[in-house]
């Protein structure tokens, strides 16, 4: 166990900043994330020395350095595995894992399905922005088909991975999305991922300015967000766009989502779904829409519901059980032995 | 009445049967009852890579081996003396180990048509010539297994099933060993299931009594096997695993350190495994992981927190590591990577032994990536060099790698047991804070092991970042720096070589410092080396045996005592491997001996090598 330590006066964003150069490229996405977890980590009132920063290989793996925590910049796509160790080791931290979409979901997607499935007690930020940037611009797993990449010269082939699905089809229990540029909501996200007991998985879309800028946009630019981006709360309607009208159905014929606008054909208020962020079902829906046009991308936590217990708990609960009950010595010298005098 | 016992020395039995005749359990009973008379012995376990291979056919044959003696045994013994058949396959297989004139008991319950065809036999051999120069004894052990336990109500296949118990009644009877624990072990394993366990005893007494009142030819005699004189102490039969995971954990006890075991299932490693996953009243938290990569980050990420990770696998799993090997080598983590040696390349052949990964141990990752390398000799040992292995790994801050091979992992030898409290602890502590405003370097080192302290998580003040990148000598900051990482690769490359100068000197084995000729070898080829050597010295030939624990580095003197010989041997079952390190370090012309068929060496192989190689001089 660790020392306890409760901090004399309350950590401010220079606390948790590390006195290294940040070098990702100007006008990064990363920046902004970066920014928002120094400045959230002191309000949800956490410690330095409880706070460790996992991550693989690639641009968004670099984020360790910069924060003023305990940090390990591991080997490409391993995070979640380093993690799970970590927690078994030391399981009283605060430990997230940064990771991409090549590092998360192509070399590591092996790591973080089991780490999801296992539901280890983790923080797992993912930075999508569609493209492998520390290797100059090829394709990456959730590049939109024709992505034209030093790889793919004439446009990628494969199709495009849906992050929240895949986080859903792991058997995660918390599942959230938001984008780098939204300081405003980005902070309560990680405040939820943080405080869920178990693994918390949150997409988070950002902007590559060199190998692919403005994958997003026509989500993020301003004019368009309000009708690209669906921000949900549990127990809230969920309604969106710049008129605040359009809202989600659920299609029963269809057995689908669909758009709506409030006062047309005679859709009223009354007619749009309430978010439950325990039902799986509906995450999964949530979570696919945006690819079809007309529809927004969903943001905020679109699936929360913790088990009994964490991966960690239980693995740790079954040594504390029993722990003690032989030493090494009754082990070796029971059983069939005999002496020779 | 046993009224015709005679005494032996030692002897070697080998039972084979079908994969589904219970062969490893009829071998690691009579192993335990043999152990608790007292004698000295070694075992190998010899089976198929299938779980159940097709029945009745010669790749579905399993075997059990056992060398026991009134005297030191050493190996598992060249050829049998007693060879059990259970069926046509096991005798095509097993016949050519048979020593000429030695004891051949086969069920003649198997030998009809069907099964002579799929061992391939056109005619039965029995009563051939091909048999003459054995004692044949033909038993129907089907039909007298099936009439000592028709009154247990089992099925004829189930009934069957005990003919394996009434199989090793009879070899306890002819050797004399005791039935108790055997009916013991039959009733505990079988507790729920009285009916099943009865008839298994019942067979076991059938066997037994069968020997006792059987009139058999004059050849089927009894034989006693004393005890053999050890030292003083409590023994007890452990397979090398066993005493592999025993010894982590004492490792764990002695630096004061938790463990955390991270592994993922594979032949012959996954024992280990087990034994640790058995462990938790002993403390131990193990991590199936989704893959081999899984398993070693997973430990290196319990020693980054202030565990001892540990991770076990083969050669396979050893290989898909080597990335991570390399980011504990970097960081300066400790890890203890144990790799359990099998026949290679690829898959290579999972359940037979080898020992050529020592190349992979030593140089098989990206950059120059240096590691500790340490290698176990028998059973027994696993337990001390286990010991060895946490100690390096948290003394000097890096990965070890624990050579062991599949061998030493399955087989069982009488070992004395360690008295752990007089275990050396060598207790690691934690990198404290620093006073004033000095800023917290992650790579201070201490001057005279060149190893890093280790700063744990959760602990206030020692709050810092490292990884796989370069790291600046004094901040541990990334270092883009050419001078520096010239520095940082000199230095991990003198710590890896420091500790030559804290293991034990080189011993010689057998033998004499300096002369003709050393035999050097490394792991499991102790016992047939061992022997060898011994027949040779007798025989007036100027050998000596050195065994090696220490790959690398090696010990301090080992130059200097090699240099000290006209020629050296090196037996090895891989095609040279230690044969090209010793080379490359000393530029000696060291001599290879190689063995690559799954099988361990036989002591007259490496006696005719060592014969071959003195005539040579002349």
């Amino acid at each position: 166990m660790n020392e306890l330590s409760t901090p004399q006066e309350k950590l401010t964003i220079k606390d948790f900043t590390s006195d290294q150069e940040v070098r990702w490229c100007p006008g990064c996405g990363d920046y902004a994330i970066l920014k928002c977890m120094q400045r959230t980590l002191p309000e949800m009132g956490v410690t330095r020395e409880n706070t460790v920063f996992v991550s693989g290989i690639g641009c968004s793996s670099r984020f360790p350095y910069y924060m003023n925590t305990y940090g390990f910049h591991t080997i490409h796509g391993r995070a979640p595995a380093v993690a799970t160790g970590l927690k078994l080791a030391n399981p009283d931290l605060d430990v997230w894992v940064v990771t991409g979409d090549g590092d998360g979901l192509s070399i590591g997607g092996n790591h973080l399905l089991h780490a999801l499935r296992r539901d280890v007690d983790l923080n797992i930020l993912l930075f999508n922005n569609k493209i492998y940037g520390l290797t100059k611009g090829q394709y990456s797993p959730t590049s939109d088909v024709g992505t034209r990449s030093p790889s793919t010269p004439q446009g990628s082939v494969d199709p495009a991975l849906n992050p929240i699905s895949f986080a859903l089809g792991s058997g995660a229990h918390f599942v959230a999305r938001t984008v780098d540029t939204a300081q405003k909501h980005m902070p309560g996200v990680f405040t939820r991922a943080h405080d869920f007991k178990g693994a918390s998985f949150v997409e988070i879309l950002q902007n590559c300015i060199v190998y692919n800028d403005a994958a997003w946009s026509d989500i993020t630019d301003k004019k368009a967000a309000p009708d690209r981006q669906l921000l949900i709360e549990h127990g809230e309607k969920m309604i969106f766009g710049a008129e605040k009208n359009k809202g989600l159905r659920f299609n029963l014929d269809t057995f689908s989502l669909e758009v709506v606008v409030i006062g047309e054909n005679g859709v009223t208020e009354d007619d749009i779904l309430v978010h439950d962020e325990t039902n799986r079902p509906l995450a999964q829906m949530l979570g696919e829409l945006g690819a079809n046009p007309g529809e927004p991308v969903v943001m905020g936590v679109l699936y929360a519901k913790a088990a009994d217990h964490s991966y960690t708990e239980a693995v740790l609960g079954q040594v504390e059980a029993v722990k003690g009950k032989s030493s090494l010595k009754d082990l070796m010298y029971g059983g069939q032995t005999w002496e020779v005098k | 009445m046993a009224s015709d016992v005679q005494v032996l020395e030692s002897a070697v039995v080998r039972f084979a049967g079908d994969s589904g005749d219970g062969m490893q359990l009829t071998g690691s009973q009579f192993t335990s009852s043999t152990a608790l008379s007292g004698s000295d012995l070694s075992t190998f376990p010899d089976f198929p890579a299938e779980i159940r291979a097709p029945v009745g056919t010669t790749f579905g044959v399993s075997a059990f081996q056992i060398n026991f003696g009134a005297k030191a045994i050493k190996t598992v013994g060249d050829r049998p003396d007693v060879l059990v058949a259970m069926n046509p396959a096991a005798l095509k297989v097993n016949l050519k180990t048979l020593r000429p004139g030695g004891l051949l008991v086969v069920d003649t319950g198997t030998f009809n048509k069907r099964n002579l065809q799929k061992a391939g036999y056109e005619d039965s051999p029995l009563g051939t010539p091909e048999l003459e120069t054995y004692q044949v004894i033909e038993l129907d052990v089907s039909k007298m297994t099936l009439e000592a336990v028709k009154d247990f109500g089992l099925g004829n296949k189930e009934a069957l099933r005990c003919k394996n118990m009434w199989t090793l009644g009879l070899m306890l009877w002819m050797f004399s060993r005791k039935r108790e624990p055997v009916i013991d072990w039959l009733e505990k394993k079988f507790a729920k299931l009285p009916d099943v366990a009865a008839a298994n005893v019942a067979a076991l007494n059938a066997g037994h009594a069968f020997g006792e009142t059987a009139e058999l030819s004059a050849t089927f005699k009894r034989y006693q096997i004393g005890a053999v004189h050890s030292v003083p102490g409590t023994y007890k039969t452990v397979t090398g695993s066993q005493a592999l995971s025993w010894g982590i954990v004492a490792g764990g006890e002695l630096a004061g350190l938790d463990i955390v075991l991270g592994s993922y299932p594979i032949t012959p490693a996954s024992p280990i495994l087990h034994g640790l996953s058995g462990m938790k009243e002993q403390g131990v938290v193990t991590f199936q992981a989704e893959d081999e990569i899984a398993a070693i980050c997973a430990a290196i990420g319990a020693s980054y927190g202030g565990a001892l990770g540990v991770t076990s696998s083969s050669g396979p799993g050893i290989a898909l590591k080597g990335e991570a090997l390399g980011l504990a080598i970097s960081t300066e983590l400790p890890v203890v990577v144990i790799n359990s040696q099998r026949g290679g390349p690829s898959t290579g052949l999972p359940t037979k032994t080898e020992q050529s990964d020592l190349y992979q141990a030593v140089y098989g990752r990206n950059g120059d990536a240096p590691m500790p390398v340490i290698a176990t000799r028998s059973p027994g040992d696993c337990f001390e060099a286990a010991i060895e292995a946490c100690r390096l790994a948290v003394k000097y801050m890096t990965p070890v790698m624990l050579l062991t091979d599949g061998f030493i992992a399955n087989a069982a030898e009488p070992w004395k047991l360690p008295d752990l409290d007089a275990l050396e602890p060598f207790k690691v502590e934690f990198a404290k804070a620093p006073e004033g405003d000095e800023e917290f370097s992650p790579f201070k080192r201490d001057e005279k092991t060149l190893a890093r302290h280790w700063p744990k998580p959760g602990t206030p003040g020692t709050e810092h970042r490292i990884g796989g990148i370069e790291k600046d000598f004094n901040t541990g900051h990334i270092s883009y720096d050419p001078a520096n990482h010239q520095k940082m690769t000199d230095v991990r490359a003198a710590k890896v070589e420091g500790i030559a100068d804290d293991i034990p000197l080189q011993d010689v084995d057998q033998g004499t410092e300096g002369g003709k000729l050393a035999v050097v070898g490394w792991g499991s080829t102790y016992g047939p080396i061992s022997e060898a050597v011994k027949c040779a010295r007798d025989e007036g030939l100027d050998v000596s045996h050195i065994h090696l624990r220490y790959i690398s580095p090696f010990p301090a003197n080992l130059e200097e005592l090699l240099k000290g010989y006209d020629q050296i041997l090196v037996p090895e079952m891989n095609a040279g491997q230690l044969k090209t390190v010793l080379r490359d370090k000393y530029l000696i012309d060291a001599k290879p001996l190689n063995k690559v068929s799954g099988q361990p060496f036989k002591i007259q192989e490496v006696l005719d090598a060592i014969r071959a190689e003195l005539a040579t001089e002349e």
